[in-house]
């Protein structure tokens, strides 16, 4: 196969998804569970690969995700509030210090720079740290930010600790699968690159990878900064998608979730990341509702269902998984029609390792 | 005189909750001197032993539920380490490390499930919650206890470590994890001890944080855990004298910054400090430096 | 008349109280082959760290075609535990990364093989054109650059073929025995185009087979690739066949230098590696 017939397929798959999602956008009742889930996971996958670029390809166990999302969704909706609501919305602080709105395409853009910035300022001294060091001090720099977000002195901004509400959103499923599926396209460009064949020399042996010329702290802050530039996107979108947003949903449990879908997808595979968070969104959004409430099956009470049950049996399974299923769903590998047709027509490449990702 | 009597009962907090810390801390710094993992359940540990309690006076009195209380928690620490870290020995320490985040999440899951969400009331334990007046200010007894009864348990600690044969074992395990047990010592019973050392000392923690902060919620083991992390960094990973001068550093410090109005970056000066002492003193304060060989 | 590529001036390594490299003074001129022999932990991988910048020295200096790469001297806490001379010789410190020793056209091998253990032959290879770019992040992204990218894999299969590793191009590194996973780290080497070379035992853990080959191979990429080579190693045959000249460190300090033959002879090398007879 050719890579202009894949080429040609991969294209012509992802149109066939957008038009399927038009059709039942077009048919179904707008509230449908389905869209719910489906913008979320949207948005899930791409912080989760936003996450997976940093731990899988690039090696640097970090847990910020959550603070630069926090930073991404902040600022879209401070950006985004049309100048009307403000006084509003910013009830306790004489209707904020902002007194104009933007285009919320160039918000999500700002939202990311953003969280670009911060990540640029942490990453100084942070990205000198190795593994679980790096881990703790992101995730200590990500409760850093929320408590700076909800310090009431910056409430004219950031309206403290207060809900942002009243921003403009895209109601339609096709802007978050477009928005996320670009920035995915943009990730797996950047991994395909030579760029990212210098982040997998450092994740497999950052030694070696100096000796081959590569500036260890120079690589690793683009691979931080842009991780934090798509998670200040997603951020964003979740903002949107959610239509209010508050400094204090963004802890570090949010990130421990975002890892957990990563580990479940396979570190170092962008569609294991894709293909566990529409599985994460679906269960936990919509299939394992039912663990969630209390029911009867005739005069039967059926044991243990009631709220937060749900959560339970997740979390459970999430360990089955990282205690036996150490590689994920799809370990390093990445599915792709070239893989898929290799294995139709029986041909095998020593070494095969796919294509890129055809979300 | 003045700024005195104004700013202790800020510095009596700030002792008493270090010294909570500092029982926490005592867990993960033995752990991480022996498997090098950062147990980020540890402080999800501590907060069962919280909701144990609220549970246990329930059912029974008083002077059963705290050593009920003790048993279970030390139960549970014994089991989250042989179900999640001992099946991963050989494997990489990252997914380690990702399984002790797996039990924090399914640790607070638990808890939300159990309690609905609603923070619980914590008992009030006779005695050590009455009331007191030390040196003209109000507090509760468990303040000034807390000091007193971390040191005794630190010496404790400090002379089983130092005189008998499990706590020479462990300092073995915690110098050469393999060569040690090369040398015949049971490495898993060494790591089990340790656990449930560091959870019944959380319990000890649990007992007294919760006679001060009596809310117990499925998420609040996350701060004082992370803050008794970054305590045991500070002190030097894998020293318990530093764990424990960290943690009465941090405790007081986080007080005084509260006492000047400054509550919001309380917790965000705690994470300030361990960034700090990550990149100029790595090692910590007592901690012993090491390199990597190319 | 030779001409130095690499020369190490007073190059003192001292990690706490412990002297690793005591006062070493070596050099290496254009297109020879030099050995540095001694005992396990005489410093030789140490004074290896130093040239390519793993860590700095505590005191003296490297030139690298005559201009001076890394410089360093007591500071600091240092300046209370150094005990050696010269310590008022060097003023600058200059402490260059590795990444920046290989820029200049420096290369190493590791004494415990360091291959990408996730990637191919090829793929390790490839990594080494990553520093030549000439695209920056978002060309690169983008895909802008594909004369750039045809051009690195080019040169990359171009190594392959020269060194003969065409067979294993899509083998995963790390799968690959161990005799040829030493040469692909050579290869890997050579990929970042470096005038000066340093092994660090190629031949350790290889059979005298093995070992032939490897001192075949080593005189041939000297040649074909101009190089000029500094290595460690342990096989005395090797050593002696290839080498033009050798150094010999114990305890950190150079105790001999000299043509093979000469060092062979030299008693201070026969009493450190065989010890001194008391009786005698």
């Amino acid at each position: 196969m050719s890579k202009k017939t894949e080429t040609i397929i991969n294209v012509l798959l992802i149109g066939a998804l957008l038009l399927v999602l038009f059709i039942l956008e077009k048919t179904l009742p707008s509230t449908h569970m389905l869209f719910t889930v489906l913008k979320k996971g949207a948005i899930y996958a791409l912080v989760a690969v936003s996450m997976n670029l940093l731990n899988g390809f690039t090696g640097l166990f970090s847990l910020g995700q959550a603070g630069f999302m926090l930073v991404g969704a902040y600022t879209y909706g401070v950006l985004t509030i049309p100048v009307a609501e403000r006084a509003n919305v910013y009830m306790y602080f004489d209707g904020g210090l902002i007194q104009f709105a933007l285009h919320p395409i160039i918000a999500i853009i700002l939202a990311g720079a953003l969280a670009g910035l911060f990540a640029y300022l942490i990453g100084l001294p942070v990205l000198r740290l190795k593994s679980d060091y790096l881990a703790i001090a992101t995730l200590g720099f990500a409760e850093i930010i929320r408590a700076i977000f909800q310090w009431d002195k910056l409430g004219p901004i950031t309206n403290g600790s207060n809900l942002l509400r009243s921003y403009p959103s895209y109601k339609s499923v096709l802007f978050y699968f477009v928005a996320a599926g670009l920035c995915i396209a943009l990730i797996v460009m950047l991994i395909n690159s030579t760029y990212g064949r210098a982040f997998k020399a450092i994740r497999d042996d950052e030694v070696a990878a100096e000796a081959m010329g590569i500036n260890l702290a120079h690589h690793k802050r683009i691979a931080f900064v842009i991780s934090s530039f798509f998670a200040g996107v997603s951020g964003a979108l979740l903002a949107m998608y959610q239509t209010s947003v508050q400094a204090a949903m963004f802890k570090s449990a949010m990130t421990y979730e975002i890892l957990l879908i990563v580990v479940i997808g396979g570190i170092g595979s962008i569609t294991g990341s894709c293909i566990s968070s529409f599985l994460f969104i679906i269960l936990s959004e919509w299939l394992l509702r039912f663990l969630d409430t209390e029911t009867y099956i005739g005069d039967f009470h059926v044991p243990l269902l009631r709220s937060g049950f749900r959560k339970v049996v997740f979390a459970v399974l999430i360990m089955i998984v990282v205690l036996f299923f150490r590689k994920g769903i799809m370990g390093t590998r990445e599915f792709s029609v070239r893989g898929i047709y290799n294995k139709l027509t029986g041909k095998k490449k020593k070494a095969e390792k796919g294509g890129g990702a055809n979300e | 005189m003045d700024w005195i009597s104004r700013n202790l009962p800020y510095l009596m907090a700030g002792i008493s909750v270090g010294g909570q810390y500092a029982l926490i801390a005592i867990g993960y710094t033995m752990v991480y001197g022996i498997l090098r993992l950062i147990n980020f359940a540890h402080g999800d540990i501590f907060m069962c032993a919280g909701l144990i309690m609220v549970y246990s006076v329930t059912v029974m009195p008083m002077y059963l539920a705290i050593p009920f209380v003790l048993v279970t928690t030390v139960l549970i620490g014994f089991l989250v380490e042989r179900v999640a870290y001992k099946p991963l020995r050989s494997a990489p320490r990252m997914s380690v490390m990702i399984s002790a985040i797996g039990v924090s999440y399914l640790l607070q899951n638990l808890a939300l499930y159990i309690t609905g969400g609603l923070a619980q009331q914590y008992p009030t334990i006779p005695w050590i919650s009455d009331v007191i007046t030390v040196f003209g200010v109000t507090t509760k007894r468990v303040t000034v206890i807390t000091p007193f009864l971390v040191i005794f348990l630190v010496v404790v600690l400090v002379l089983l470590i130092r005189k008998t044969k499990i706590g020479m074992a462990m300092r073995a395990a915690s110098k050469d994890f393999e060569t040690s047990a090369l040398m015949g010592i049971k490495i898993n019973s060494v790591i089990s001890t340790t656990f449930i050392i560091g959870s019944f000392l959380a319990a000890v923690g649990s007992l007294l944080f919760f006679s001060n902060y009596t809310g117990v919620t499925p998420t609040v083991g996350a701060m004082p855990g992370l803050k008794a992390f970054v305590a045991a960094v500070f002190g030097g990973i894998g020293s318990i004298p530093g764990a424990v001068i960290g943690a009465f550093i941090i405790g007081i410090s986080e007080n005084i910054i509260k006492g000047l109005g400054w509550t919001t970056f309380s917790d965000a000066f705690t994470f300030a400090l361990l960034i700090a002492v990550l990149i100029w003193k790595p090692t910590g304060l007592f901690g012993e430096a090491a390199t990597d060989k190319v | 008349m030779s001409e130095n590529v690499l020369k190490i001036e007073h190059v003192t390594m001292q990690f706490g109280g412990v002297v690793a490299v005591d006062d070493l003074n070596l050099e290496v001129n254009r297109n020879e082959i030099v050995s540095l022999i001694g005992p396990n932990g005489a410093g030789k991988t140490t004074a290896f760290n130093v040239v390519t910048g793993v860590y700095p020295p505590t005191n003296g200096n490297v030139s690298f075609e005559g201009n001076v790469i890394v410089e360093n001297h007591p500071r600091g806490k240092m300046k209370k535990l150094y005990h050696g001379d010269h310590a008022d010789r060097y003023m600058k410190s200059l402490e260059p990364t590795p990444d920046k020793i290989t820029k200049l056209g420096i290369a190493r091998t590791f004494q415990n093989i360091r291959l990408f253990k996730s990637q191919t032959v090829f793929e390790n290879i490839l990594i080494a054109e990553h520093m030549r770019r000439t695209s920056n992040l978002f060309t690169a992204a983008l895909h802008l650059n594909g004369a750039e990218e045809r051009a690195m894999h080019k040169e990359a299969e171009k190594l392959l073929a020269i060194l003969e590793l065409e067979d294993v191009r899509d083998d995963m590194a790390t799968s690959l025995p161990y005799g040829k996973q030493r040469r692909v780290e050579i290869a890997r080497a050579l990929a970042t185009k470096p005038s000066l070379l340093l092994l660090d035992e190629p031949a350790a853990g290889m059979n005298p087979q093995e070992t032939m080959e490897l001192t075949d191979f080593i005189g041939r990429i000297r040649d074909d690739f101009h190089l000029t080579i500094f290595m460690i190693e342990h096989h005395m045959d090797l050593v002696m066949e290839i080498s033009d000249r050798v150094y010999v460190l114990d305890f950190g300090k150079l105790i001999a230098q000299g043509t093979p033959q000469e060092v062979q002879q030299n008693p201070h090398v026969i009493s450190a590696y065989l010890g001194v007879q008391e009786d005698e």
